[in-house]
């Protein structure tokens, strides 16, 4: 299962500058899980010690804020496209 | 319609039918033309009401300074109330914007504080936090947690709305300081069950994105997001391809992040024609296209139009 995620500026030291990376899992947690494997330390970027989301991070399942779908527990599936963005302002 | 001055003609802006965007004669699109208003863009009705509160509040006096962190629309408003009332206006505006919003701000007499591309509306935030420091007689509104921007469209944009639409099940709005999606949200929770509030949040080249850490990232103390049903990110490609189509098909002219918007109102629209339910969803045009002539969002092909915005703030 893949699913396609894209990595903001400030968190591509993890990723080795990739703009993009692919992972696995059927649920969000998951999907971090399998990418902090392989890129150690993205998911302590994203989520707090008490196991939330960042408050300046936003994360998009197929362009919809998590955050109104499962939160960490949304579910995920083969050709998803996830995306992370910090959190900035309008207006 | 007659009214006393300029400030007085502020909201009541007409809300006009897409028949040829609608999917079905059961789910209809609603546009509500918020650039009808007196400087062009919805945030005519919050600068209205911040500089209102701050008047009953005692801060403001003639020749006052105001400071505001802005993008743009919310600075053009301000440049205008302010000029018409006689205060002093800086605006904070990331260098990343249209020529054009500085060229309004200046002709309406303010004065401008570039802050830092990169960063964004976040960098301006920032600025303008520090100037306030170093100049405390000066009177920042802060558009971001202001009450005042959230009651403007509590108190009109909502019963506007249900005036003119006493069916409508679906408000979509812009998502920048929050507050027109909070306010006439929440009025709108108040007086529809059910009602769906839904976000369309611009998302912007990667430079806007372009913090250093984390921990400068921004989420507007006036967000709340128990008033919402959900919130999706558009990117520019869609964004202009639903500008172009505003036009098109209906003869809107519209700014770009109306068109994220757009494109989120025909999302609701398709759910409901899949659902099978009857809607009638009432969308913001945030400004006309005027402003934005210049980022060369509406020549040449959408790939060239989606290069020439690349870093620029839309929205």
């Amino acid at each position: 299962m893949a699913i396609e995620v894209r990595i903001p500026t400030i968190l591509r030291t993890y990723t080795g500058g990739e703009k993009a990376v692919s992972g696995a899992g059927d649920t969000l947690t998951a999907l971090l899980d399998d990418l902090d494997s392989r890129h150690s330390g993205l998911r302590g970027r994203l989520i707090t010690d008490e196991g939330a989301l960042h408050r300046f991070v936003n994360v998009y399942v197929n362009d919809e804020d998590v955050r109104f779908l499962g939160g960490l527990d949304t579910k995920l599936a083969d050709g998803d496209s996830v995306t992370v963005l910090p959190a900035v302002a309008g207006g | 319609m007659r009214f006393n001055s300029l400030l007085d003609s502020v909201g009541r802006t007409p809300l006009v039918g897409l028949p040829r965007l609608s999917p079905s004669p059961d789910v209809r699109l609603w546009a509500k033309l918020e650039d009808h208003n007196p400087t062009g863009s919805v945030k005519d009705r919050a600068a209205l009401y911040m500089i209102a509160a701050a008047e009953k509040e005692g801060l403001l006096r003639p020749g006052v300074t105001v400071l505001e962190p802005t993008s743009g629309n919310t600075g053009i408003s301000l440049a205008m109330v302010c000029r018409m009332r006689g205060y002093r206006l800086v605006c904070v505006m990331p260098e990343n914007t249209s020529i054009e919003r500085r060229q309004l701000l200046t002709m309406y007499g303010a004065e401008i504080v570039s802050s830092p591309a990169a960063g964004g509306s976040n960098q301006a935030v920032a600025v303008a936090k520090q100037l306030a420091t170093e100049n405390p007689d000066w009177v920042m509104l802060y558009q971001y947690g202001n009450p005042a921007n959230t009651q403007a469209h509590y108190e009109t944009t909502g019963p506007e709305l249900l005036e003119d639409l006493p069916t409508l099940t679906h408000f979509i709005a812009g998502l920048g300081t929050t507050g027109t999606l909070m306010g006439t949200g929440r009025y709108l929770r108040e007086h529809v069950p059910d009602v769906r509030i839904i976000a369309a949040e611009p998302r912007y080249g990667e430079l806007v994105y372009g913090l250093r850490n984390i921990d400068e990232g921004f989420v507007p103390e006036l967000y709340d997001s128990s008033v919402l049903t959900s919130r999706f990110s558009v990117g520019p490609r869609e964004a202009l391809r639903r500008t172009r189509q505003l036009i098109e098909e209906e003869g809107i002219f519209a700014g770009i992040s109306t068109g994220a918007i757009l494109h989120a109102a025909i999302g609701e629209a398709m759910k409901s024609v899949k659902a099978g339910t009857p809607a009638d969803i009432a969308f913001i045009v945030c400004d006309g296209g005027w402003k934005y002539l210049s980022t060369g969002a509406y020549a040449g092909t959408l790939e060239e139009a989606e290069s020439a915005l690349e870093g620029q703030l839309w929205a």
